[in-house]
C-alpha cells in the first residue's frame, strides 16, 4: 500500500452490484424450476444410456454462470471397447 | 380497516427487531392503535428491544395454544397508550406454532387494531413462513451489502409465493428499507447505492435508514428509536417510512444526524 492508495479508496460497490447481478438472475431462475443442473444431467445421462451402458458415476456435468452466457460442460467417460446396448 | 405487516429480510442482525420497533411506535404515535407481534420463538427480543422485558406473562405460544387470553398477553406500552406487544416464547419449541392457530390469532388481532407488525424471525424456515403467512404488506429489512441483498431477494419470492394472499392470486405488496446506509461511503463506491439495491430488487422503496448510534443508544435502554430520540437521523427517516405505510406521499431522503462541533457542544445544551 503506498500513500496514494489512501487518498484513493478501492472502489468495490461496482462489483458487488455485478455479481449479485449475475447470481440472482440465475437463482430466480433456478428458484421456480427443480435444478437445472440436476435435470440435464439426467435427461442427457438417459439419451446417451439408450445406446450404450455407462455408469452414472462417469458423467461429470459444470456450470460456468456468466452475465452473456453460460457455458454446460458434459464429460462422460466411456470404457473401452464401447458396449452398445443391444437393440 | 386493519394491515397485518411483516418485517422480514432473510438474514439476520439487519435491523427486522429494530425497525419493527420503531416503526410500530411510529404508527402508533400518529394514534393508530397498533400491535407489535414477535415471531422469534425461542430467540425473543422484541420485548428487550421495546423495553418490556420484565412485563412478560404470557406469550403468543401461550394464546395459540389457548393457554391465555390474547388480552391477558398483550403488554400495553408504558409511553405510548395505543401500542401493545404480543411478545415471542423463549423457552417453547416453535413447532408449538401451528398455522391454524397463528391464523386465529391474527384474525383476533384484527378486530382490535389498525396495524398488526409482525417481526419475522431470519432464516426461510417454518417461523418465518409463519410470520409472513397471514400479512397484507412486506417490508423487506436490508442492508447494502452482497449477503443480505441476496437474501433479501429469495425472501421476496418466498412473499410472493408462500403467502395467503399470494396463494389466493393477489398481489402481496412489498417495500423496500434499506437500513444502516451510509451515504458517504455509498459515494465513494465503498458501498452499494440506493439505486444499485433498488435496481436489483425491484420493489419500491418505503424508507432510507442512516447508519447512526441513536439506534444503539435506542436499544440499550429499551425504547423505540422513534421514541427516545425522535430528532435523530434514524428516527426521523423511520417516521416518514410510517406515514408512507399510511398512504402519505413524502419526498424520499436520506436525514443526517446534525454534527455537533465543540461550540455546538458547550452551548448547545441551551439551544436545544
Amino acid at each position: 500500500m503506498t500513500i496514494f492508495d489512501f487518498f484513493r479508496p478501492t472502489r468495490s460497490a461496482p462489483v458487488a452490484r455485478d455479481r449479485l447481478q449475475i447470481l440472482l438472475q440465475h437463482e430466480r431462475v433456478s428458484a421456480g424450476a427443480s435444478d437445472l443442473i440436476a435435470v440435464l444431467r439426467e435427461e442427457i445421462l438417459e439419451v446417451i444410456s439408450r445406446h450404450v451402458e455407462i455408469p452414472a458415476e462417469k458423467v461429470q456435468v459444470k456450470m460456468q454462470r456468466d452475465e452473456a452466457i453460460s457455458t454446460l460442460e458434459v464429460e462422460i467417460e466411456l470404457p473401452n471397447p464401447i458396449r452398445r446396448r443391444a437393440a | 380497516m386493519s394491515q397485518v405487516l411483516v418485517v422480514t429480510s432473510g438474514k439476520g442482525g439487519v435491523g427486522k427487531t429494530t425497525s419493527t420497533a420503531a416503526i410500530g411506535a411510529a404508527l402508533a404515535m400518529n394514534g393508530s392503535r397498533v400491535a407489535v407481534v414477535d415471531f422469534d420463538v425461542g430467540l425473543r427480543n422484541l420485548d428487550l428491544v421495546m423495553g418490556a422485558e420484565r412485563r412478560v406473562v404470557y406469550d403468543l405460544i401461550n394464546v395459540v395454544q389457548g393457554e391465555a387470553k390474547l388480552q391477558q398477553a398483550l403488554i400495553r406500552d408504558k409511553r405510548l397508550e395505543t401500542l401493545y406487544l404480543l411478545p415471542a416464547s423463549q423457552t417453547r419449541d416453535k413447532d408449538a406454532l401451528t398455522s391454524e392457530g397463528v391464523a386465529r390469532v391474527m384474525d383476533d388481532l384484527r378486530e382490535s387494531f389498525d396495524w398488526i407488525v409482525c417481526d419475522s424471525p431470519a432464516g426461510i424456515e417454518r417461523g418465518a413462513l409463519l410470520a409472513m403467512r397471514h400479512a397484507d404488506v412486506a417490508v423487506v429489512v436490508t442492508n447494502p451489502e452482497v449477503s443480505s441483498v441476496r437474501d433479501s431477494d429469495r425472501i421476496i419470492g418466498m412473499l410472493d409465493a408462500k403467502t395467503a394472499k399470494a396463494e389466493r392470486g393477489e398481489y402481496m405488496e412489498k417495500h423496500l428499507l434499506l437500513t444502516r446506509y451510509d451515504a458517504a461511503r455509498a459515494e465513494r463506491g465503498q458501498m452499494l447505492k440506493v439505486e444499485d439495491v433498488l435496481e436489483i430488487l425491484s420493489i419500491p422503496l418505503l424508507g432510507i435508514i442512516p447508519e447512526s448510534e441513536a439506534v444503539l443508544n435506542a436499544s440499550n435502554v429499551g425504547c423505540p428509536v422513534t421514541l427516545t430520540a425522535a430528532d435523530s437521523a434514524p428516527a426521523r427517516a423511520y417516521i416518514d417510512a410510517a406515514r408512507r405505510l399510511e398512504g402519505d406521499v413524502i419526498p424520499m431522503m436520506i436525514p443526517a444526524d446534525k454534527r455537533v462541533g465543540f461550540m455546538g457542544k458547550l452551548f448547545g445544551r441551551r439551544a436545544a
